[in-house]
């Protein structure tokens, strides 16, 4: 279909940003030199516009007169070849949300239904320069996942209307398939079912006396998926170590984690592992509730819209926790290949880390930030291991009044479907995320890779809001993994219901019914509405511009039918649904890895090891990605991700007070730490629980009063000694768990994590990210890690060993090491109580937690915060068993990880009080804060080193700069 | 004495406005949250205001530039009941994407009064992406009717399109009092530097007046430093220290009653 092209550049004499970035990231893949490149912003308009109006809305909505130049091209008119371009068009049926504003504001100015395109190009003085680039381009420019890229071509046409669909009944024979034949459908299918799972289905409908219809497996695939069940970890294990003798696990989660919640009975759990998050008592009228997720395997093939649609997922699932809670907080946490990892080192089919990390924080951040949530609390880690199977953790919190924390559908209730419409993106994204990514992962897995629109979301939590308050609705759920198929059968599990699929609006013609089922596309929610309820709440999405329609009703009939204009395309026996899956049988086995440590000479130069530790990439600032997100929106922040006098040093964990003008307030923070699981998974498991508390109450969060949530990401749990690495780590979180008292409210695992190369599988190393939440009642009881002012003490809570196995000190000096650090539960638990205590009596002005690079890192970090020096007399720090020997090795004191250690800041008249609160914890004083700006290490008097806080802070925010415009780090 | 009445306007993708809303209750005044829906249909309704509050945000996800659909609208369907509204000595306040929206509008600076026609544009940061940073304001002499020349104020700015570039048949009236805050550098000079100006802004403009002097858009926001421990140095200062922001709500509000 022919279009009208509207171009917009930028107008002579003004810069052009987004030239420079192209010239950039074109350079980055491999084409430097190209002279300007001249950045364009295409708009296709349907042909039918008369010239007029095209030309006034040009003039008007499309082009800034101060800013922008724009450019006209009747329908069928090629532009002249006098400059090269490239231009990068999103492929047909991709979401684009640009269209869709493009139609709002052509209905605005009186011409309504106008079909729209968009895309953009890039202009090369040089003619040649075009065809020169268009390998770099396709790369740099674009992701051929989600763009077509022409060279010296425009694109002048709109996508046709979609073709019509095939409505007929699909039947699938299964009954009396080989197990052979069931194995192939599953996986010809993409269903992701096991050979067990096809039988159980198989054998179900032998019963019934009929085959399933294509619509019904797929329903079937999606609900079993071990996305959408947790099939391993709810699973029956048996557990080999070492030489014990074998342990039957019968349900690892309920084993595990969810023992820890329900041993403890905590009495702030409100709502745990039964909703979409988890949640907790706020105050005396609130909750707030708490979910992460990760988003693995669509950010590895595009990272952009991978974790854009994480994080717009998340925040669906809080929006439809209990009767809709408000997100106030969103959380992200990355691991990553390290940066500079050589391009021909690369498996085949691997996008560069850089240019992953790129492109997830521009995810996050372009989805985040306009929905309005701060993005307050995240890590990023590197390691090798990540090439393939980089990890995307999002988490989201939010607040909803107690009275709305439970809810349930009743029969006669409308399916209300809010929001988004229906098109073919995502499909089959729950059964892709339980498959192993390989080599061809990006081409035959791309119709699982979504792209967000966070203003269409952000009109569906308006609405959903405004209908909560005023109770509208009795059940609500995302539309998440699974589509319509899950957000319906989880809601109808108990009930029953009545689907009318014909009826669900469609971005585009020619989806088949059970595409509509399954498909992904975002920003959809589904209610239950009450039919005394049903005009207000279409008036409420009406009056906020979000579409609503009912696509039909729940009822008590058990049974789950779908229809297409009437005619039935499934009927399932919900009981089959939900707890029809068989259950798994899985081998696990621990045999641990031998390591030894390494015989390193003295360190010769310890402030090069200090300066090398703080530009390690695990350490160094995080700054150039903290910035790219709004962390003030909401006006609830109390406490920055970055700190101290120029607003550049490390915080420990984000404090938040939600409710405008109350005092009372949140600190979340999280901990990880891969690296470990080489050596132990349950030391990395113990260390991520320990340094999640350590970062709450060095910000000044109460340990007491702290929920936590976990997500396990791991390589293929299938073979016994990934699943036996797993058991081993979620017997040690366990354990700690229990002693801190900390509840698990909500978790989620991510288990197929390896990426398949020809005969090589890289696997990542098992991984626990455990995000914490803590209560407090006031948040001007909590405090920043920068030191605050020359004269003060310094005291060390808690015992150093030699524990430098998996440390950065040893990664520096290429050895992994055997001696991981271990968490003596009821030692760390002292010093978490002991330091909120003295926090709580004010007796500390400044707190940082000690984690990757030990003592070293964390000093110098709170001279970089407060840009004033210190004294630490390393010959003073409370050593333990195994003892590192100071006399020879100052480094193995400087650099140990061991874990529930929290540097103080105390000003001298409170020093009685500080000891006082400690109570039991372990502490010393160990140095002074100086004016002078350096840091001094001494050792019993004499001087090791002594280095200035200018070259710390270049050291520790030079190596993640990605644009060169840090303040400090040149 | 009256209490001044404040129409906090709601629009798809425009997100700060409880922080707005709240910060004003603060500052004496009662709010009303307003969805662009029902003003459209009723505009009569602003008559009920003596403050109109257009929130940051990202207005219609800012797809074709930034405020560009919602000023696109509110030029075609609410023009004329905006200009009657200063007229009849309305104040406005637009924050950060508030602000976007009404450079494009043309509702500001209106150099010249008369119809709405746009004079000044929000570009690109010249660091191309979106930042989160707190920044220093000093206010100018200027025509606003609420700013004092002496205010220096430290809020948080966080926008991607925060570069003001004003046309050039107007660039020399600019001066005229237009320009309400700039970007200061540590010695409280006036900044077009990064990060101090975080933009890249000609001249370190941040804030501009209309022809009125009732009408300010400013890319900082005010609306996220006006609790005690809103401000990343709050550990540091004295207890007593009265939020930054809401110097800006009082005064507005003041100047509302005091013309009530």
């Amino acid at each position: 279909m022919d279009a009208w092209r509207v171009e917009i550049r930028v107008a002579t004499g003004q810069p052009d940003p987004d030239g420079t970035a192209a010239a950039a990231a074109l350079a980055a893949a491999g084409a430097a030199d190209l002279g300007p490149i001249r950045s364009v912003r295409g708009y296709l308009l349907g042909a039918d516009l008369p010239r007029e109006a095209v030309e006034r809305f040009a003039a008007d909505a499309l082009a800034d007169p101060v800013l922008q130049a724009w450019e006209l091209h009747a329908p069928g008119d090629v532009a002249p070849d006098d400059a090269g371009r490239v231009c990068v068009v999103p492929k047909p049926g991709v979401t684009d949300p640009v269209a869709q504003s493009l139609r709002k504001a052509l209905a605005d100015a009186g011409h309504a239904d106008v079909r729209t395109g968009t895309y953009r190009s890039y202009e090369f003085a040089a003619a040649d320069a075009a065809e020169r680039v268009a390998a770099a381009a396709a790369q740099g420019l674009a992701n051929d996942v989600i763009h077509d890229v022409l060279v010296n071509a425009v694109p002048t046409t709109l996508p046709g209307a979609g073709a019509s669909p095939d409505l007929a009944v699909v039947v699938v024979p299964v009954r009396g398939r080989s197990e052979a034949e069931l194995v192939a459908l599953s996986r010809d299918g993409g269903l992701a079912l096991n050979a067990g799972e096809m039988q159980t289905v198989a054998a179900h409908f032998a019963e019934l006396g009929r085959e399933p219809t294509r619509l019904e497996l797929e329903t079937i695939a999606q609900t079993w998926s071990e996305h959408c069940k947790h099939k391993t970890l709810t699973g029956r294990i048996r557990y080999v170590e070492g030489d014990a003798p074998p342990r039957d696990i019968d349900n690892l989660l309920r084993s595990t984690i969810a023992h820890v919640t329900a041993t403890l009975d905590r009495d702030f759990c409100v709502s745990v592992f039964e909703d979409n998050a988890g949640i907790i008592a706020f105050d005396d009228d609130d909750c707030v509730c708490i979910k992460v997720e990760t988003h693995n395997h669509p950010s590895a093939i595009e990272p952009f819209g991978g974790a854009g649609t994480g994080v717009g997922g998340v925040i669906r699932d809080v929006l439809g926790t209990g009767l809709g809670a408000r997100p106030i907080a969103n959380t992200d946490v990355f691991c990553l290949a390290p940066p500079d990892t050589a391009t021909d080192a690369l498996p085949k089919g691997c996008l560069h880390p850089l240019r992953v990390l790129r492109g997830v924080v521009a995810g996050v951040r372009d989805y985040g930030n306009p929905m309005g949530i701060p993005t307050v609390n995240g890590a990023v880690h590197f390691d090798p291991d990540f090439v393939g199977n980089p990890l995307v953790y999002v988490g989201n919190v939010g607040i909803l009044p107690r009275a709305r924390a439970f809810k349930k559908a009743n029969p006669g209730d409308t399916i209300l479907a809010v929001g988004g419409r229906t098109g073919r993106d995502g499909i089959h994204g729950a059964t892709f995320s339980s498959l192993e990514l390989h080599t061809e992962s990006e081409t035959v897995s791309s119709g699982a890779v979504q792209i967000g629109d966070p203003i269409a979301e952000r009109k569906v939590m308006d609405a959903i809001l405004r209908m909560a308050d005023e109770d509208l609705f009795s059940a609500i759920t995302d539309c998440g993994a699974g589509g319509f198929s899950s957000a319906v059968g989880e809601m109808a599990d108990g009930l029953g219901a009545d689907v009318e699929l014909a009826d669900a609006p469609l971005k585009y013609g020619g989806l088949a019914p059970w595409e509509i089922w399954v498909s992904e596309a975002q920003e959809r929610m589904v209610l239950a509405v009450a039919p005394d309820r049903l005009a207000r709440a279409l008036e409420v999405c009406d009056e906020e511009s979000v579409e609503a329609t009912s696509i039909g009703t729940f009822n008590d009939s058990g049974r789950l039918v779908i229809r297409y204009a009437g005619e039935q395309h499934g009927d399932l026996d919900l009981e089959f649904l939900h707890r029809g899956v068989p259950r798994a049988q899985r081998q696990a086995v621990y045999t641990a890895e031998r390591h030894t440590d390494p015989e390193l000479g003295p360190e010769p130069d310890l402030g090069q090891a200090l300066l090398g530790v703080l530009g390690d990439p695990n350490v160094a600032s995080k700054e150039w990605i903290i910035r790219q997100y709004d962390h003030e929106v909401q006006a609830g922040s109390a406490g920055k991700p970055l700190v101290g006098v120029r607003n550049d040093g490390p915080a420990d964990a984000a404090v938040i007070a939600p409710k405008l003008g109350s005092r009372r307030g949140l600190v979340l923070g999280c901990g990880l730490n891969p690296r470990y699981s080489k050596i132990d998974p349950a030391a990395m498991a113990e260390c991520a629980l320990d340094e999640a508390m350590r970062n709450i109450v060095a910000a000044g969060g109460d340990p007491d009063q702290t929920a936590i949530l976990d997500n396990y990401c791991w390589g293929n749990t299938a073979l016994p000694d990934r699943l036996g690495g797993l058991v081993r780590a979620s017997l040690a979180l366990t354990d700690l768990a229990l002693v801190y008292r900390t509840p698990f409210v909500s978790g989620k695992d991510s288990l197929n994590n390896e990426f398949r190369d020809g005969e090589r599988t890289i696997a990542i190393p098992g991984c626990i990210l455990v995000t914490a939440l803590s209560v407090i009642p006031d948040v001007s009881r909590t405090l920043t890690s920068d030191f605050k002012r020359a004269g003060h003490r310094l005291f060390l809570v808690g015992i150093t060993k030699r524990e430098l196995g998996g440390s950065v000190y040893w990664k520096n000096r290429d050895a992994l090491g055997a001696s991981v650090p271990r968490v003596d539960a009821t030692l760390g638990h002292r010093v978490l109580e002991g330091v909120w205590r003295a926090i709580q009596a004010r007796a500390v002005v400044a707190a940082h937690d000690l984690a990757e690079g030990g003592l070293g890192a964390a000093a110098a970090e709170m001279a970089i915060g407060g840009r004033l020096g210190a004294r630490l007399d390393l010959a003073q720090v409370p050593l333990g068993e195994p003892t590192p020997s100071l006399g020879d090795r100052p480094e193995d004191v400087l650099f140990s990880e061991s874990q529930s250690r929290i540097l103080l800041e105390v000003p001298p008249d409170r020093v009685d009080d500080l000891r006082e609160n400690l109570g039991d914890a372990p502490v010393a004083e160990i140095g002074e804060v100086l004016s002078e700006p350096t840091l001094r290490l001494e050792a019993g008097g004499r001087t090791l080193t002594a280095l200035p806080i200018d070259d710390l802070a270049r050291a520790w925010k030079a190596p993640l700069d990605l644009d060169g415009t840090l303040e400090g780090a040149r | 004495m009256t209490t001044p009445q404040v129409m906090v306007l709601r629009a798809p993708g425009i997100n700060c406005e409880l922080e707005t809303y709240h910060a004003y209750e603060l500052a004496g005044a009662t709010c009303e949250l307003t969805p662009l829906k029902r003003l459209l249909a009723r505009p009569g309704e602003l008559d009920r205001f003596s403050i109109l509050a257009f929130p940051g945000g990202f207005s219609y996800g800012d797809d074709l530039g930034a405020g560009t659909v919602l000023a696109h609208e509110l030029r075609r369907r609410l023009g004329d009941p905006l200009l009657a509204f200063i007229e009849r000595g309305g104040l406005i306040l637009g924050i950060c994407n508030g602000f976007q929206v009404l450079a494009r509008l043309g509702l500001l600076p209106r150099i010249g009064g008369g119809a709405l026609r746009q004079q000044v544009g929000l570009a690109a940061n010249l660091s191309n992406h979106y930042e989160c940073r707190w920044v220093r304001l000093g206010a100018l002499a200027s025509r606003c009717a609420f700013v004092d020349e002496s205010w220096d104020l430290h809020l948080p700015a966080a926008h991607a399109e925060g570069r003001l570039v004003v046309a050039e048949d107007v660039r020399t009236q600019i001066d005229d009092g237009y320009r309400v805050f700039s970007y200061r550098d540590g010695h409280g000079d006036t900044t077009e530097r990064y990060p101090a100006n975080p933009n890249g802004s000609p001249g370190g403009t941040a804030a501009l007046t209309d022809v009125t002097g009732r009408v300010l858009g400013m890319m900082p926001h005010p609306d996220r430093a006006y609790l005690p421990w809103h401000a990343p140095d709050w550990r540091r200062a004295a207890a007593d220290r009265h939020p930054d922001g809401m110097v800006l709500f009082e005064a507005m509000v003041q100047l509302a009653r005091a013309e009530g």
